[in-house]
């Protein structure tokens, strides 16, 4: 672990802390406008289930239709902005080396493990339980006062769903390869609740168990000719709405 | 999948033409088969099921496409809960494709969409706060408001990973079905969106009809 000292201003890029989420693990952390989330998937094959809020007002939250209809696309990668359904930017991808994450397919559940692979409890595996998505969401979302209504559409990091011309989904077998990454630059303050469970159409033949290790870093400067901020014109408009957000903040930049 | 109905009007139990821009909330009863007719042509019916005996079980558009492994909803699909149960079964459909990828309109998301002095032209999400607001006895509020069903639109999604938004396969006269297969609280925004080209700016009435 490194931290910047407390006398010395971070520099842009500086790695502020770093830890790794084991296998079929959930947390939750508040990420400041400014700083950026690294995610590195060690083994390759790694999904991580994310949801956002915005600590202010919980009623503010990631909305997966909003985000993919905005930037006419199914698939998330870099350049893309993942938005609020109040029209606010929680996080920029500002790097990615998988090119296409999914936010369409949910989470596991008890009954789709049970299926799929079959159950193993706490009692009987201890740490190699096969914990699920939904439950996971369900114990970060409560200790914030949130429940099983507040679960929108999550993301799925380091997975894939294709859909051929017919409709139908298929999952992208070997998505992430060991050592790749996607980093989320936070526009504005913001509730970051995460598990490593499988993929919900994970077609591996065993429960997979892959470690995520995850690094906050200090952002750079958003300037003018912002990679994100130009994806889209969307996206101008999408950052627009933030700087009104942010206007008065004592630590707007 | 293109499949017409076998109910007879003059055999409906409840009939209500909601005007673009009105929301609709009823209670389906288990085994009642609601339709959605498209009166003037593509329409887009923004529309949310919960459970009436239990709301914080509601559609759940991923658990719906996860399911049945295909984004597109039409004849035959099974409307999955957040608990994934099936709620509502579409019996019948003359249109063939209904969205459920791309979510409702918001004043919010038209400044991103559109441009930001869009930002208070009337929304569906506005109907459905509206609807809730003034139907207190569902005891529902913004936690309730989730990912719907755009019935008629027609957004496709490529290989690539590309979402259009195309202008709708819909047109005057088609409808979908649906069997409840619980009692069901439908609340239904008739989208009064001016800016989207794909109902050629024009937003039009929507009928609903019930049988037992």
């Amino acid at each position: 672990m490194t931290k910047a000292s407390a006398d010395s201003a971070p520099t842009a890029g500086e790695i502020l802390y770093e830890d790794i989420i084991s296998p079929a693990c959930h947390w939750s952390l508040r990420m400041r406008k400014g700083t950026s989330l690294k995610l590195i998937d060690v083994e390759g094959g790694a999904n991580v289930g994310m949801l956002f809020y915005n600590p202010e007002n919980l009623l503010e939250r990631y909305n997966a239709p909003d985000t993919l209809k905005a930037q006419h696309t199914f698939k998330l990668t870099k350049g893309n902005c993942l938005y609020s359904d109040m029209g606010r930017i929680f996080c920029s991808i500002v790097e990615d080396s998988v090119g296409w994450h999914d936010t369409v397919s949910g989470n596991l559940t008890k009954k789709l493990v049970e299926k799929k692979w079959g159950q193993k409890s706490y009692q009987e595996a201890r740490n190699e339980w096969t914990q699920n998505g939904y439950n996971s969401f369900l114990v970060e979302l409560a200790k914030y006062g949130l429940g099983k209504k507040d679960m929108a559409a999550n993301l799925n990091l380091f997975s894939a769903v294709g859909v051929d011309e017919k409709g139908n989904m298929k999952y992208k077998e070997d998505n992430s390869k060991p050592g790749d990454s996607i980093e989320l630059r936070f526009e504005m303050d913001t509730l970051v609740l995460l598990h490593t469970c499988p993929h919900p159409m994970d077609t591996a033949k065993e429960y997979p168990r892959k470690p995520v290790k995850y690094q906050i870093k200090q952002a750079g400067s958003v300037y003018e000719d912002d990679y994100c901020k130009n994806y889209r014109d969307e996206n101008t408009r999408g950052f627009r709405n933030n700087e009104i957000y942010h206007l008065g903040s004592c630590c707007n930049d | 999948m293109i499949k017409e109905s076998e109910l007879k009007i003059e055999q409906a139990v409840y009939r209500e033409i909601v005007p673009a821009g009105e929301y609709f909330i009823k209670v389906l009863k288990q085994g009642q088969t609601l339709r959605i007719l498209d009166l003037e042509g593509n329409q887009a019916a923004d529309t949310l099921f919960y459970n009436a005996n239990d709301p914080a079980e509601r559609y759940s558009a991923m658990d719906t496409i996860r399911e049945q492994g295909n984004v597109y909803l039409s004849t035959g699909s099974k409307l999955v809960s957040n608990e994934n149960n099936t709620m509502l079964e579409i019996t019948a459909d003359t249109c063939g494709r209904h969205d459920t990828l791309g979510g409702a309109c918001a004043t919010e998301s038209n400044t991103v969409r559109y441009a930001l002095d869009k930002k208070c032209m009337h929304a569906c999400r506005d109907s459905w706060m509206l609807a809730i607001a003034e139907n207190e006895q569902y005891g529902m509020s913004k936690r309730d408001i989730t990912h719907n069903i755009n019935f008629f639109m027609n957004v496709p999604v490529t290989e690539e990973g590309g979402l259009t938004f195309e202008d709708g396969i819909s047109a005057s006269g088609k409808y979908v079905e649906l069997n409840a297969h619980m009692d069901t609280i439908v609340l239904l925004s008739n989208c009064p969106q001016l800016n989207n080209p794909c109902n050629a700016y024009n937003p039009t009435p929507v009928e609903m009809i019930i049988w037992d």
